[in-house]
């Protein structure tokens, strides 16, 4: 027996998004945002996306090419103050935004990946991250429905991958990255590195290549994935 | 203030330090402290910060600063990181802060039509952090007290906050409101309570100086 190989050229990946599709992107800052992916899908062009991210990058990086083309009209975050380009954006309506405690975005995202309807928490309760959701009581204690997230697409990035897209992440580029990659119908995978099968060491697997659809890999990084100078 | 901070940290804490003047806390810490420094992007073990010639690319704090790891520090997916924090494994945050209530409500996020950048993990910290303390100014930019009776701002979290550090004393949120609990030299009474926008209830026995 032999895994499959799912290497494929990076745009002909993103060119399966349709107009108003729905797309994960790992990262948190720079670390773990798939940059190149990134670039590809603004070449791509498709339009009225909903992302999904924990945050919109810094002005002129990463997310922020996917805002600047117009190409998003949903953003659902956690936190957009590294980039005052979005927040401008939200606030004249060009994009809607929905906020989510960061805890709770991730959770929404696992029970996705994990087939799951929805998770209950009492995070927000009391404050307007609260408002119109629904509640239900367990224990005598109030809980709130936060609803599965999935999403057409992933975009993740990993430091390594194999060629049947087992992954694994580094320090704190992994974030989002595994909880994105298992909560997309089709997910597509940008490495650092993809070595063949059983380079990678079975125990060091973080994503198993199951949930994974396209592995490419990058070959020189660009300087958008460097430490920022500020 | 900082300083006086520092001294929350007790020896075997798991602490998370938020954004801006928390962060500054550890400087005034024994570099050989017991204590384990968590941060939201998936990091137990936070070391020192490091200059953009010495730091790597994929190792940055919450708040974007370019970090370092400890012998025995972890990395860890964001659920995870979440985890420990709403089932109660944080013995301490320390967070800025808007406005304060006397109850112990906390409004740090937002300022509508003026700061709407989202909450991040800010209500998950102030809501199940197993202590929080606030570094704040007395009192914002135009003067007006941060420490109300009732917040006026969005609110993070309801009755979280223990205790408020800032330039001009400290003091503990009480089921009576504030109480003050020390002042820092050179600084009035009278001061205080000019600057404090509820009730402060003062001990009768001696006021310690910080």
């Amino acid at each position: 027996m032999k895994l499959p190989d799912k290497r494929c050229d990076m745009a002909a990946a993103v060119a399966r998004i349709k107009d108003g599709a729905t797309v994960m992107v790992g990262g948190f800052g720079v670390p773990g945002t798939p940059m190149a992916l990134i670039h590809a899908l603004v070449d791509h062009g498709a339009r009225d996306l909903t992302l999904i991210k924990n945050d919109a990058n810094e002005p002129g990086m990463g997310l922020d090419h996917l805002l600047q083309s117009g190409q998003v009209t949903r953003l659902i975050t956690t936190h957009l103050g590294l980039n005052s380009h979005a927040i401008d954006l939200m606030n004249s309506g060009r994009i809607k935004v929905e906020f989510n405690a960061q805890g709770m975005l991730a959770e929404r995202i696992r029970a996705g990946g994990a087939g799951i309807g929805a998770v209950l928490s009492d995070i927000g309760i009391g404050t307007e991250l609260a408002e119109g959701k629904q509640v239900v009581e367990v224990d005598g204690k109030p809980h709130l429905v936060e609803t599965a997230l999935r999403a057409d697409f992933a975009l993740i990035h990993a430091d390594r991958a194999d060629t049947f897209g087992n992954l694994a992440y580094v320090a704190t580029a992994r974030n989002f990255n595994p909880l994105m990659a298992m909560a997309a119908t089709h997910v597509i995978v940008e490495a650092e590195t993809v070595t063949p099968l059983g380079a990678l060491d079975a125990d060091a697997v973080h994503t198993s290549g199951v949930f994974v659809d396209h592995v490419t890999e990058l070959g020189a990084l660009s300087k958008e994935y460097a430490v920022v100078q500020r | 203030m900082i300083a006086r901070a520092s001294r929350e940290i007790a020896s075997g804490m798991v602490v998370n330090l938020g954004i801006g003047l928390p962060t500054k806390v550890i400087d005034h810490l024994p570099a050989d402290f017991p204590v384990c420094l968590h941060t939201e992007n998936g990091l137990t073990g936070i070391g020192p910060t490091l200059p953009p010639d010495q730091a790597d690319r994929n190792l940055i704090d919450a708040g974007g600063a370019y970090v370092s790891t400890v012998p025995g520090s972890a990395f860890f997916d964001s659920a995870t990181s979440f985890a420990m924090v709403r089932s109660g494994r944080l013995d301490l945050t320390m967070l800025g802060a808007f406005e304060v209530s006397s109850q112990g409500d906390l409004a740090n996020w937002k300022i509508p039509g003026k700061f709407s950048p989202g909450v991040g993990g800010g209500i998950e910290l102030a809501q199940k952090a197993r202590r929080v303390v606030v570094l704040t100014t007395h009192t914002d930019r135009a003067g007006n007290p941060k420490l109300k009776d009732e917040c006026t701002l969005p609110l993070t979290a309801r009755g979280c906050v223990s205790r408020i550090f800032t330039e001009m004393a400290v003091i503990d949120v009480t089921p009576k409101g504030y109480a003050l609990v020390e002042i820092a030299e050179g600084i009035s009474l009278a001061e205080v309570r000019e600057a404090t926008g509820a009730p402060l209830t003062i001990p009768d026995t001696t006021r310690p100086v910080f």
